[in-house]
């Protein structure tokens, strides 16, 4: 359990439901199939402070290419990057401002739209286009005022499939889907506070026209602990693991600054070390790593890590070593599957032997650790640069670091902290004016909270209330409780809201009804032409339901009559509950079950 | 206070820091944009800032530039830059264009360069390609010729819009040409990690050290994806999309190779020049041409207008070379009238297929009485490249009619079509 000080601040994502920012792609995420694939390289252009060792950036990246998915549905040449973006979607932003008063921010005069260099092939382009929209709002937690300094809209990233050494798929469906990001200042100071301030923000956005349902809200949130670093945690797509996220990254903070402290006691001022051929010192491993490189023509280089016995296998996370970050590093920088430390040795294949003989040849004294790399001899090399620069950096405590949250709740090293210098004009798009009077001029969305009190009164149970506000469902739930006044609002909430729900739990059928479809039905249902029994088995259908309304339509009293008596007379001798049984069977969602059974009575 | 200072403005709303930008030409001027320490870039109306505070003066970036060894192992090429996006960079404190053209900007953009080969750089101009004109392709021309005598092959770093029509007016200004001319470009600015330059430029520098053609080519994207440049005729080659890479497509003609990353060149139509031993020379050119693309209704009196400053006329016609003659006894009179001062020559609208002087009245109309000459399957474009260079020489017609740079075909193959 951590003890420090910590200090959060968030950084929520929402998908706004509307078409793409950019162009006039509909935003649609979908399990489809892809049509065609594109494969693309990308290359390091600018750096950190605007002039940068392309040579380094780029070694890094050197053979790692990416591949598109698409689908003509969702995707267009500007998701493709070749085609220049239109400007920027005006109800997206009419959005972003109602947030911006909702936080009651001040706006800036002329949004410009800007380019945020990004290298992981998750935007075509190689940037993010993204506009900061208004600053210095706030909101109220039970701690106390929460800032929020920046509201911005932006474009979403393409959707990661797949990871593979050299190569990564992702999917454009999502990529260019508007995206508001609203960053708190660092004002939060623990664990719950962190989820509770995130839920809050999230209510807030969802009280707009903004996208529902899994992926469509992402978290990141920035811990540091004092002594510690602020470290950006990404993609935590679940609001109940924000405070595992928080309170795992103030225990890895602790202890990474524990292992500082040791390292001063041992007098390890910089990790200084040459890398060295182990080949031929290993040439008859059985280990697969090993072997399977050497046999593929590759390499196994090794350091000697001075003084440092004991301390990268030292558990910085449940089940996550110093080890860990230093292989987090290797794989990121070279595209390696991974390293070997001598805290976890002898395992994997190698043995006390070979142990004893690597010791030798890279002069380890008994206080020293070492680290291997079997790989080729070009990515074995740069591996052990990034395990050494990820050394030097425990030294100096906890370094400012971009990681992705696993699902446990640990994180993993996506990338070193970018700076301010990654935003640049993105020229091919108009600057927008934002003038008082057109803010003045758009109005504030209902508050989600006074939503679901209104629909209380409307006569929903609170659950249902919630569920009914939360839904984007909402407003065509509001036009039907107008519509329908013989039908009771409970009634109509749970057929738009539940139904999908239900047919999915009892049949494993994925149903996708649109608003005539519901239409079509409450009509029916309020016309009495159908009976509530059949609601489910129309839908179930999955086809348009006017198309299919007719064959579940409600006998007339004369018409029930005949049928009841046909199933008598087919059933003579059979005792009376047999004959309701056969009744309710066949005539099923034609009448309502007391009928059948006061026609059965009085017919036999 | 400059655009680049960081400054400090307080307004009736507050106070913001960050570094002032330059305002683009075109938008209104009430507004001053500042760029945050979080790297956004805010716009704050002018009239709003009540005091203005310089915190530090801009100091313009010295580039940093890579150190090129030269490899007596390596082909030479030379780079000639012209301008256009490919070989520009980007200030990223202000998001400026600034443009620098020495070899090791090019090897320092693309490390990979020095490995294919060594590599002389020369800035032989800098404008956008829409604006060139003749007096710029006759500098190209001659660039190239004081390259070649110590290059192994040349590219030319281009703008996009009008490159095969630098291709073309190349292929036939250079007579005799001994090596590859390769040109290329760039669909996507190169401040982006996704931009093409950067395949563009390694597959042309590969073709121009060790395609073993000797003409001018155009060197650019072959698909949407990073697999391969195609090498297109630069007398048979349009740009086909206003946005996409593989914008430039090879028209009545198959490409003459594909041209991988990786160096591997994979030739795909046998049908070109090779590297040979000898003496290029330059040809001359008139700019004295006019081109006309005819419509149904077209008003007579705009051929009358071109024939008064042209010295010879591309009429871009409809289908297999056609004119409304029938119905405009007007076109047919201007069209007589002019003919009997300066040759006229026809192309059609279709770009893909061949004119034809004979297969209706019409066009024999156009050809025997008028005396217009057909110019098979040449592009549009390329017949007033060939028509400016051909103005030049003894014969106008012979010259228009004789294959010079493959700009004809005799054969139309299916495969040429749409690809």
């Amino acid at each position: 359990m951590a003890t420090s000080k910590i200090t959060c601040g968030l950084e929520i994502h929402q998908q706004v439901d509307t078409k793409k920012l950019f162009c006039e792609c509909p935003s649609l995420v979908q399990e489809n199939r892809p049509e065609y694939t594109v494969t693309r390289n990308l290359r390091a252009v600018v750096g950190e402070t605007g002039e940068i060792d392309i040579a380094a950036a780029q070694q890094a990246m050197k053979g790692k290419h990416y591949l598109y998915e698409c689908n003509d549905e969702n995707a267009c040449l500007i998701d493709l990057d070749e085609e220049p973006p239109r400007n920027m979607r005006e109800e997206a932003l009419t959005v972003a401002i109602q947030v911006g008063k909702l936080f009651n921010a001040q706006f800036v005069d002329e949004v410009q739209v800007m380019r945020k260099t990004v290298v992981d092939g998750s935007n075509t382009t190689g940037f993010q286009r993204t506009s900061l929209v208004a600053m210095n709002g706030t909101i109220e937690s039970k701690h106390g005022p929460i800032t929020i300094p920046t509201v911005i809209l932006e474009e979403d990233s393409g959707r990661i499939i797949k990871d593979e050494n050299e190569r990564t798929m992702f999917r454009l469906d999502r990529l260019g889907i508007p995206l508001l990001e609203i960053s708190t200042g660092p004002d939060i100071h623990s664990p719950d506070e962190c989820a509770e301030v995130a839920e809050k923000i999230g209510r807030i956005l969802r009280s707009c026209n903004v996208k529902r349902g899994l992926g469509t809200i992402r978290q990141d949130v920035n811990v540091s602990i004092e002594g510690g670093t602020r470290v950006e945690i990404k993609g935590a797509q679940d609001l109940a693991l924000l405070p595992k996220l928080v309170e795992l990254e103030a225990l890895r903070q602790e202890n990474l600054l524990e292992i500082k402290k040791e390292l001063e006691k041992r007098g390890v001022k910089s990790i200084m070390t040459q890398i060295q051929d182990l080949s031929s010192t290993l040439s008859r491993s059985q280990s697969n790593v090993i072997s399977g490189a050497l046999n593929n023509k590759g390499a196994v280089l090794g350091i000697r890590v001075q003084n440092c016995k004991g301390l990268i296998g030292k558990e910085v996370q449940p089940k996550r070593r110093l080890g860990t970050e230093l292989s987090d590093r290797a794989k990121t920088a070279a595209s390696v599957k991974g390293l070997f430390h001598s805290d976890e040795l002898p395992n994997y294949g190698i043995t006390d032997g070979e142990i004893a003989a690597i010791t030798k040849k890279l002069e380890c004294a008994p206080q020293d650790a070492f680290i291997l790399v079997a790989d080729t001899k070009e990515k074995s090399e740069l591996a052990l640069r990034a395990a050494i620069q990820r050394l030097n950096d425990a030294i100096k405590g906890v370094p400012k670091e971009v990681r992705r949250a696993n699902e446990d709740g640990t994180t993993t090293f996506l990338r070193m902290m970018p700076g301010a210098a990654r935003l640049y004009p993105e020229t091919d798009v108009l600057p927008i004016r934002l003038t008082k009077k057109r803010i003045d001029a758009i109005a504030l969305p209902e508050l989600l909270d006074h939503k679901i009190t209104r629909y209380e009164k409307l006569g929903l149970g609170k659950d249902l209330a919630e569920l009914a506000a939360n839904s984007e469902h909402a407003s065509l739930f509001e036009t039907f409780v107008k519509k329908f006044n013989k039908l009771k609002t409970a009634y109509i909430a749970e057929i738009l809201l539940t139904t999908e729900k239900n047919i999915r739990r009892q049949f494993n059928i994925a149903i996708t009804p649109n608003a005539e479809d519901f239409e079509t039905l409450l009509t029916a249902l309020s016309e009495e032409k159908i009976s509530k029994e059949s609601v489910l088995d129309i839908l179930k259908e999955k086809k348009p339901v006017k198309e299919i309304l007719g064959k579940y339509a409600l006998l007339s009293d004369r018409e029930l009559e005949l049928e009841v008596k046909k199933i008598v007379d087919a059933n003579k001798g059979m005792p009376i509950n047999g004959r309701i049984g056969k009744a309710m069977q066949q005539l099923r969602g034609k009448a309502s079950g007391q009928k059948i059974v006061e026609l059965i009575k009085k017919n036999s | 206070m400059k655009p680049g200072d960081r400054v400090k403005l307080t307004t009736s709303e507050g106070t913001f820091e960050g570094t002032l930008l330059p305002r683009p030409a075109l938008l209104s001027s009430d507004i001053t944009v500042l760029k945050l320490k979080t790297g956004y870039n805010i716009g704050i109306e002018s009239k709003k800032i009540e005091k203005r505070t310089v915190l530090q003066e801009y100091q313009t970036p010295v580039p940093v530039r890579a150190k090129i060894v030269h490899d007596p192992a390596l082909p030479t090429v030379a780079i000639l830059s012209t301008g256009g996006t490919i070989a520009s960079r980007v200030d990223y404190r202000t998001g400026g264009v600034y443009a620098d053209y020495s070899a090791e900007d090019f090897v320092m953009m693309c490390p990979e360069l020095s490995k294919i080969a060594n590599i002389k750089a020369v800035k032989v101009m800098s404008m956008m390609s829409e604006d060139a004109v003749a007096a710029d392709w006759q500098k190209m021309a001659e660039a190239i010729l004081e390259s070649l005598k110590t290059a192994d092959g040349v590219v030319i770093t281009h703008g996009t819009d009008t490159m095969h029509f630098t291709s073309s007016v190349l292929s036939f200004l250079l007579e005799n040409l001994t090596k590859p001319v390769i040109i290329t470009g760039a669909q996507r600015s190169i401040d982006r990690g996704s931009s093409d330059a950067f395949m563009n430029l390694m597959c042309s520098i590969k073709a121009a050290a060790s395609w073993d053609g000797a003409c001018v080519t155009i060197c650019m994207h072959g698909t949407i994806s990073d697999d391969y440049c195609t090498l297109l005729r630069g007398t048979k080659v349009r740009k086909m999309h206003t946005s996409r890479r593989d914008a430039f497509r090879a028209i009545n003609d198959e490409p003459l190779a594909r041209v991988y990353a990786n160096g591997r060149i994979e030739i795909t139509n046998q049908e070109y020049p090779k590297r040979h031993e000898g003496k290029t020379s330059l040809r001359e050119l008139d700019n004295r041409v006019g081109i006309i693309t005819t419509y149904p209704d077209i008003e007579p009196a705009i051929f009358e207008e071109h024939a008064k400053r042209a010295k010879g006329l591309i009429i871009v016609a409809t289908g297999l070379g056609n004119l409304p003659l029938h119905n405009k006894k007007t076109v047919k009179q201007a069209l007589q009238k002019i003919s009997k001062k300066i040759p006229l020559f026809i192309c059609s609208q279709t770009l893909y297929g061949r004119v034809n002087p004979s297969v209706y009245a019409n066009l024999r109309e156009l050809s025997i009485e008028i005396g217009a000459t057909y110019l098979s399957d040449m592009l549009p474009e390329t017949a007033y490249a060939k028509l400016m260079v051909a103005l030049t020489c003894k014969n106008t017609k012979e010259f228009m009619k004789t294959n010079i740079a493959g700009e004809f075909t005799t054969r139309e193959l299916d495969d040429a079509f749409l690809r």
